[in-house]
């Protein structure tokens, strides 16, 4: 079975700061990490491996630092990495990120998987998946919570039952491959890489792809080829006109009661 | 492009009847079609649903284009994408606004990969622009606590999703007219790679979604042992209990309780945060609540400045005592005394 992992390098949130003075996130030197919720899929992937046997290939698009995304999933026991990389790409959208992944991966080989988090961290939209899966014209699962079966037959009679998690509940769903998948983090716990691992990652050569050793024309690609564009950024006036208690926790008490009371919340 | 005209929805059923987030997005769609001067439209797909698409008139909507088909029962990537893609086709909308629920997240993408057009996933205000009659589309931006205006100038249509619960649904007036469309493709259409097995419905459900009142703990709770006082306040104010992003991750409380961009989204009447920083993230999912009691020991914490009322305290001596206060005034209430 050949699976490929989609993956994303994304700035490691826990370590953002906010610059005191002008409110805003100081970016400089954040390092950046693996998505968390990717590590889900690269699980997924190794466990479905260890049962059909195959190779994986873990994919990403970003700057080159986005190898580091790519070397945590080798150091997790991935086969292989390529990096989509070329300034082309900066500034790319949902729909022109999923047109160069949807097209490396086209290129890369055939394959019976593609598993991807079920959203980045950073971006939160979790639009990437499904796109890249429509250009592909396969399945399209989302959310993700179990796999319960994958019989990879050669020739196109390959087939995958699985559950998704749903607002109502789990929905048992079965469908051909190949597929894409989006995993959600119930599916299962993703292992620690080992010493090993790590060494082996550090070692690995990781494949770099241009937009043109994609043949992607540059009104395909980066800001000219996405649809969308961010018009204006801005800091939200979320404010209210707040009442602000700085009393001993007694009175401080009595003033939530008496807010309750007064809106006939109590 | 100038071919494209209308504002439609994408309604959402389930087991026939239709969801309230079909209401909510009439609500937003319903402004965004009478700024532009035109039509606001539902798309109602599924099976034994005619009966309900006039409600989405009293909703707001002037037509509802319905399919109906058994194939269209649940939520199926195949026939859903393809029966909107053909809609999309023939009746050629500006603007679409779906629900960012897992289907409307799935449908959304797969149909602007197919359309090959813009899609702007969680927006948390919707306008138009008034020299362009463009949909301005503004979300939370990238990991930060800041916006983002985002517009769709030269692919059509212009889709966008927005969280259930993040507005009030527009009320129901019978007094309203319009035109239900009834929609007949063949059969390739409803054509599906998947088989739906079965559904196992969710038990324990923690309902931070419905709730009137949320009580969400923030890592500023200090330990795990103060949930305890959380849950109670909870259940004395009749609501579910909520969870900053921070206290997920620690394993203090469970994904389901999670409220903000990467969980629920919230707008029950009285939310109180309890030692919640307030990250544009978390703000995200609950600013919706119409009355917000914030207590935090940092009187700079950001979650103030969407609060109506903001105590600056420590935890572990306001809540016990809130609670404590709470059951005595229940206890005189119902005159047992505490």
């Amino acid at each position: 079975m050949r699976i490929v992992v989609l993956v994303k390098y994304v700035p490691d949130t826990d370590e953002i700061k906010i610059d005191p003075a002008t409110g805003t996130m100081v970016r400089e030197g954040i390092p950046g990490i693996i998505n968390p919720l990717d590590l889900y899929a690269v699980e997924e992937a190794l466990r479905l491996r260890e049962d059909y046997g195959g190779e994986i290939l873990a994919l990403s698009m970003g700057p080159p630092a986005a190898e580091g995304a790519l070397r945590e999933a080798l150091s997790m026991g991935v086969d292989r990495a390529v990096l989509l990389t070329d300034r082309r790409f900066a500034g790319s959208d949902t729909w022109a990120t999923a047109h160069a992944l949807s097209t490396a991966v086209r290129r890369l080989g055939d394959f019976d998987l593609v598993l991807c988090g079920e959203r980045a961290t950073d971006g939160e939209t979790g639009q990437v998946g499904p796109e890249v899966g429509a250009m592909l014209g396969i399945p399209v699962v989302t959310y993700v919570s179990r796999i319960e079966e994958v019989c990879p037959v050669e020739g196109g009679a390959g087939r995958i039952r699985c559950e998704r998690l749903t607002e109502e509940g789990y929905q048992l769903v079965e469908t051909v491959l190949p597929a894409l998948l989006t995993v959600v983090k119930e599916i299962n716990e993703p292992r620690l890489p080992t010493f090993r691992g790590k060494l082996a990652a550090r070692r690995a050569e990781i494949q770099r792809l241009t937009a043109g050793d994609l043949g992607l024309p540059p009104g395909e690609t980066g800001l000219q080829g996405s649809p969308t564009r961010v018009v204006k950024v801005f800091y939200p006036s979320l404010a209210r006109d707040t009442e602000m208690v700085c009393e001993p926790p007694e009175r401080a008490v009595e003033r939530i009661l008496a807010f309750l009371e007064e809106h006939g919340l109590t | 492009m100038e071919s494209y005209r209308g504002v439609w929805i994408v309604a959402e059923q389930w087991e026939g009847m239709l969801k309230p987030v079909s209401f909510e997005l009439l609500a937003r769609a319903r402004g965004l079609a009478n700024k532009l001067g035109e039509p606001l439209s539902a798309v109602l797909l599924g099976y034994n649903v005619h009966r309900v698409a006039r409600e989405l008139i009293y909703h707001g909507a002037d037509r509802v284009y319905l399919v109906d088909h058994p194939s269209l029962a649940q939520f199926d990537p195949d026939p859903y994408a393809d029966c909107l893609e053909r809609l999309v086709r023939e009746e050629r909308p500006s603007i679409i606004v779906a629900a960012a629920t897992t289907s409307g997240r799935t449908l959304m993408p797969i149909l602007a990969a197919r359309l090959h057009t813009g899609l702007t996933a969680d927006c948390t205000e919707l306008d138009i622009e008034e020299e362009t009659g463009l949909l301005l589309q503004t979300r939370p931006a990238i990991g930060g606590n800041v916006m983002a205006t985002i517009k769709t100038p030269c692919h059509r249509p212009q889709l966008a999703t927005v969280r259930p619960r993040s507005c009030r649904p527009s009320p129901r007036d019978t007094s309203r007219n319009g035109e239900v469309v009834a929609k007949r493709y063949p059969d390739e259409v409803f054509a599906s790679r998947f088989k739906l097995l079965g559904f196992r419905k969710l038990e324990g459900k923690v309902g931070v979604e419905e709730a009137d009142v949320v009580v969400a703990a923030g890592k500023g709770i200090g330990s795990p042992s103060n949930l305890n006082w959380v849950y109670e306040l909870a259940a004395l104010l009749g609501g579910a209990v909520g969870a900053s992003r921070a206290v997920v991750d620690l394993g203090w409380l469970s994904y389901p309780h999670q409220v903000g961009l990467s969980g629920k989204t919230v707008s029950p009447r009285l939310y109180i945060a309890c030692g919640i920083s307030g990250a544009i993230q978390h703000l995200a999912g609950m600013r919706g609540s119409e009355l917000v009691i914030a207590i935090n020991k940092d009187p700079r914490a950001q979650i103030f400045k969407v609060a109506d009322l903001g105590v600056v305290g420590d935890l572990a001596e306001i809540l016990p005592r809130l609670v404590q206060r709470l059951r005595e005034l229940r206890g005189d209430a119902g005159g047992e005394g505490a």
